[in-house]
């Protein structure tokens, strides 16, 4: 889904500034900063998941959206790199359609992990990729393929124990990630939005909220809209994006669409990107004359 | 150490790179209209041809006759308390059932026929040899069963459960079960006090079996909604499952056994049967050649359960043997050895809407070796996609030796243009605390929900494809299908097809076979077994082939078949034996068979 977790792909750093003692909740509190905690942290979704209500279609269908992506990014990264790419981004986006994509086929997970990856490399703008990748790659087997797959819409179980434990843990990494802004701007917009839709639509509220309880959200909003290769930079600009797919899910979900959060993200991340860069070109211009004062702003 | 990957670095790959990948990436994003071009799907036939063709090219073709017939049968669904209204439509969509029985024992299939409307009447369609039926339930005393009170039919079961050599009725209802004696084929008796069958089940499927092999039937009832609840007088609306694939708060399960003189004793807890999900299909067969039939349950919102009896106890073995890992919406169990290599395959519908949810109907094939283990081979097969699928059957519809498939589909038919499915995927994704409260979800103002659908008769090529010619032999119906059953109707070793359909009318094809296929059809009779030779198991062998098929006591979707077997032999066929597994563990072969005739056979004692 990610290939750069947000959780992961800054430098660990207290958020507060104030330095970490070496008590065992502070190292503790520390690791969640770690890199290896984004694939440990999807891992963990999928075995509570699985172990408690089997989720997943098979092991294999999942193993198969693993390996498939893991090998096109070392295969994709070493022509276009020269160099082996870790695989820990591929594991994340493979984890994550392994777990999204629904199909009874084996093929759609393939294909699905293929086009995710291979979307980073083919679809650029000014050297980034614009899409998240598996949200790209699930919006596209949805549109392309929707005879043969949907994506996970339904529940994993009745019990708010294992949800809450995702909850907070991913919060909490969020959080020393410093993303849990976009992450919790969206919740709010969704649960606000969630009452201006039941006022349009006259259906009782707790059927708009319901989808957010479900597990589709829980890899949207720890995943997907927070990966920082394909939301904007500024704060501002990231709270200002997640209010954007939440509002842009509220007009797609007016028009009765079942998968409106993909591709709420579909639109909006992209076009996001585009204004982001848009702006930093124009400042870029503006900046030319101090940039001959200072040259490495030009390499930068 | 960083997860990110390095950007692509554009300047140091050639151009070459970047033109691979691109045609790279356009081949991938053009890999799934391939796989829809080249599916059995799209290359189904899709208009019907004239019977002639159809007949060439297929070697069968179906033409509907219930009103020719004399059977103008229009399902009545029924209302259920108010407080249910904003989705009446779905919370009433089941009820529409059809079984075949001679219940007059004169050799010819009559059709019964449920509704479920309070007042409406239930039909029993005596043959009249001559092509046509004529209503007699009114006179037989099973029509007026959908009673103020009392609950509405759900679908019926026939057996013969004090061996008096004329089959009874189970009668499937949401309300009070109903147990009637056959009196002779002169009419039915009330016997459900006697039976001390519970006063409220509300229940979409039955079977009898005899499940300790003691040559008298019992029964299994699968709850469905919770026993508890009176649907027309509800306390709350806390009604809904709590959970759309992991649901536990559905009906209990009952398995009645027979002590002789129409007394039963529940003892689903004693043997080993305790499960509350959400039960919408069973049926019965032994599964693993050890003489007592298994038990397999298909059920809405969750797994489907697979019982293995021992004579004295059941086991449950879903997850051991694989058909119980993945939950899906089970609402059909159907058996069928259709590699034609003795063993019973197993058939389970489930939901598919394109775009939404793509559950795939399960085919269970046994796979080889001394452990029970199942593979699904549906997409394999080409079986998996039927929409939203209810009732199924397999049956030898063109006498070419294999067994095809015939599956029921069609959710809600309302509004064409306007669909529900964007509601109901909105709340079905919930916690359970919005899922299972009726209240929470939006209404359905007319909408449909995967209607107006399309059935499928899958036809077997005996090469280990299904090809769907539903609409090319005149199958055209667009109703809300709900149980279907085969029958050679008119005695012509073809099978027939009848379907109910839920709101709509009861349909009859007729099936009319190319001359040079042949046949050969068994009537079993138990002694020392149970009379309806319920569970017995019948290996023909001719050419190079063998198929078992068994005498159910209940199978599909609310429906049962006739319980006289039909083999389809194909041209010019060298048959060798018949292998009779009886259920008191008999073992009977029948030599010297001669093709296009009915055998009846009689348990020998």
């Amino acid at each position: 889904m990610n290939p750069q977790p947000a959780m992961a792909h800054e430098p660990v750093t207290p958020t507060s500034g104030t330095p970490l003692s070496p008590s065992f909740g502070n190292r503790m509190f520390a690791a969640l900063g770690s890199p290896f905690v984004p694939p440990i942290f999807i891992t963990l979704i999928l075995l509570v998941g699985n172990l408690s209500y089997g989720i997943l279609e098979s092991y294999w269908k999942t193993l198969l959206a693993i390996a498939t992506s893991v090998l096109a990014e070392m295969m994709l990264g070493r022509i276009f790199l020269r160099k082996w790419p870790h695989p820990a981004s591929a594991y994340i986006t493979g984890i994550s359609v392994g777990i999204l994509l629904r199909s009874p086929a084996f093929w759609p997970y393939a294909l699905c992990s293929l086009l995710s990856i291979t979307s980073k490399y083919a679809l650029r703008f000014r050297g980034r990729h614009i899409w998240n990748p598996s949200n790209f790659g699930i919006c596209a087997m949805l549109f392309l393929a929707a005879q043969s797959v949907a994506s996970l819409s339904i529940q994993w179980g009745n019990n708010f124990g294992s949800l809450a434990v995702i909850w907070v843990l991913g919060s909490v990494i969020l959080w020393r990630a410093r993303r849990f802004h976009i992450s919790l701007t969206y919740v709010a917009s969704f649960i606000a939005l969630s009452f201006l839709r039941s006022w349009v639509t006259g259906d009782p509220w707790q059927s708009e909220i319901s989808p957010i309880t479900g597990p589709m959200y829980q890899l949207f909003i720890f995943f997907m809209i927070t990966d920082p290769k394909t939301t904007v930079r500024s704060r501002t600009g990231q709270c200002i994006v997640a209010f954007s797919i939440a509002f842009a899910e509220l007009l797609l979900r007016l028009d009765s669409c079942v998968f409106a959060p993909l591709y709420a993200l579909f639109w909006v991340g992209p076009a996001a990107l585009f204004i982001e860069m848009f702006i930093d070109s124009r400042r870029a211009r503006n900046a030319v004359p101090s940039a001959f004062a200072n040259p490495q702003i030009v390499r930068s | 150490m960083t997860l990110s990957t390095p950007a692509p670095a554009p300047a140091r790959t050639g151009v070459a790179a970047r033109v691979l990948v691109t045609i790279f990436f356009g081949a991938q994003l053009a890999t799934p209209w391939l796989v829809r071009r080249f599916s059995p799907a799209a290359q189904a036939p899709t208009a019907t041809v004239d019977r002639q063709t159809a007949l060439n090219r297929y070697g069968f073709y179906l033409e509907e006759v219930a009103h020719a017939s004399g059977v103008d049968f229009v399902h009545q669904p029924p209302l259920l308390d108010q407080k249910l209204a904003a989705i009446m439509p779905e919370v009433t969509s089941m009820g529409a059932a059809v079984s075949i029985v001679d219940f007059d024992r004169d050799g010819w299939p009559d059709i019964y026929v449920t509704n479920s409307a309070i007042g409406s009447k239930n039909h029993l369609y005596r043959n009249n040899h001559d092509g046509s039926f004529t209503d007699v339930a009114e006179q037989m005393g099973i029509a007026d069963v959908n009673q103020s009170g009392t609950g509405v039919s759900m679908g019926a079961v026939w057996g013969d459960f004090d061996n008096d050599g004329y089959d009874d009725l189970y009668l499937i209802k949401w309300g009070r079960p109903e147990l009637f004696h056959n009196d002779q084929g002169h009419g039915f008796t009330r016997a459900t006090e006697q039976a001390g069958l519970p006063p409220w089940i509300n229940a979409n499927t039955a079977v009898w079996f005899d499940y300790d092999g003691d040559g008298k039937l019992d029964l299994f009832v699968g709850g469905y909604y919770p026993e508890s609840l009176d649907l027309w007088h509800l306390p709350n609306t806390r009604v809904m499952p709590e959970s759309f694939e992991y649901a536990k708060n559905g009906g209990r399960k009952y398995l009645f056994h027979n002590l002789g003189k129409g007394h039963f004793e529940e003892v689903s807890a004693k043997v080993g049967i305790d499960s509350h999900r959400w039960a919408l299909a069973a049926a019965a067969a032994d599964l693993r050649g050890t003489g007592h039939p298994d038990l397999f349950i298909a059920n809405d919102y969750g797994v489907s359960e697979l019982y293995l009896n021992d004579g004295k106890h059941f086991r449950e073995a879903g997850g051991e043997t694989g058909i119980g890992f993945a939950p899906k919406s089970g609402m059909n169990a159907s058996f069928g050895d259709i590699f034609n290599q003795g063993k019973f395959d197993i058939y389970v519908s489930n939901i598919s809407e394109e775009g939404v949810l793509i559950q795939g109907n399960n085919l269970w094939v046994p796979q080889d070796g001394s452990s029970l283990k199942y593979d699904n081979l549906a997409r394999d097969l080409g079986v998996e996609l039927g929409g939203w699928s209810f009732g199924a059957q397999f049956g030898d519809l063109n006498n070419d030796g294999n067994l095809d498939l015939y599956l029921e589909n069609g959710y809600i038919s309302l509004d064409r243009k306007r669909s529900y499915w964007y509601d109901f995927a909105k709340v079905a994704g919930g916690n359970s605390s919005i899922i299972g409260d009726a209240v929470n979800w939006p209404a359905f103002n007319g909408r449909s929900l995967s209607g107006y659908q399309q059935k499928h008769l899958w036809l077997n090529d005996g090469a280990g494809k299904f090809n769907d010619v539903a609409q090319a032999v005149g199958v055209t119906d667009t109703y809300d299908g709900r149980s279907v059953v085969l029958a050679d109707l008119w005695n012509r070793g073809v099978l027939d097809v009848v379907a109910a359909n839920q709101g709509g009318p009861l349909l009859i094809y007729r099936n009319t076979v190319s001359g040079d296929k042949d046949w050969i059809e068994f009537a079993l009779e138990g002694t020392k077994s149970n009379r309806s030779a319920i569970g017995a198991t019948l290996t023909l062998f001719w050419g190079r082939k063998q198929q078992v098929q068994t005498v159910s006591g209940g199978n599909g979707f609310a429906s049962e078949n006739d319980r006289r077997v039909h083999f389809g032999l194909g041209k010019n066929p060298s048959l060798e034996k018949l292998v009779i597994r009886w259920p008191s563990g008999f073992i009977q072969t029948l030599n010297d068979l001669v093709p296009n005739r009915l055998y009846n056979v009689k348990e020998p004692s």
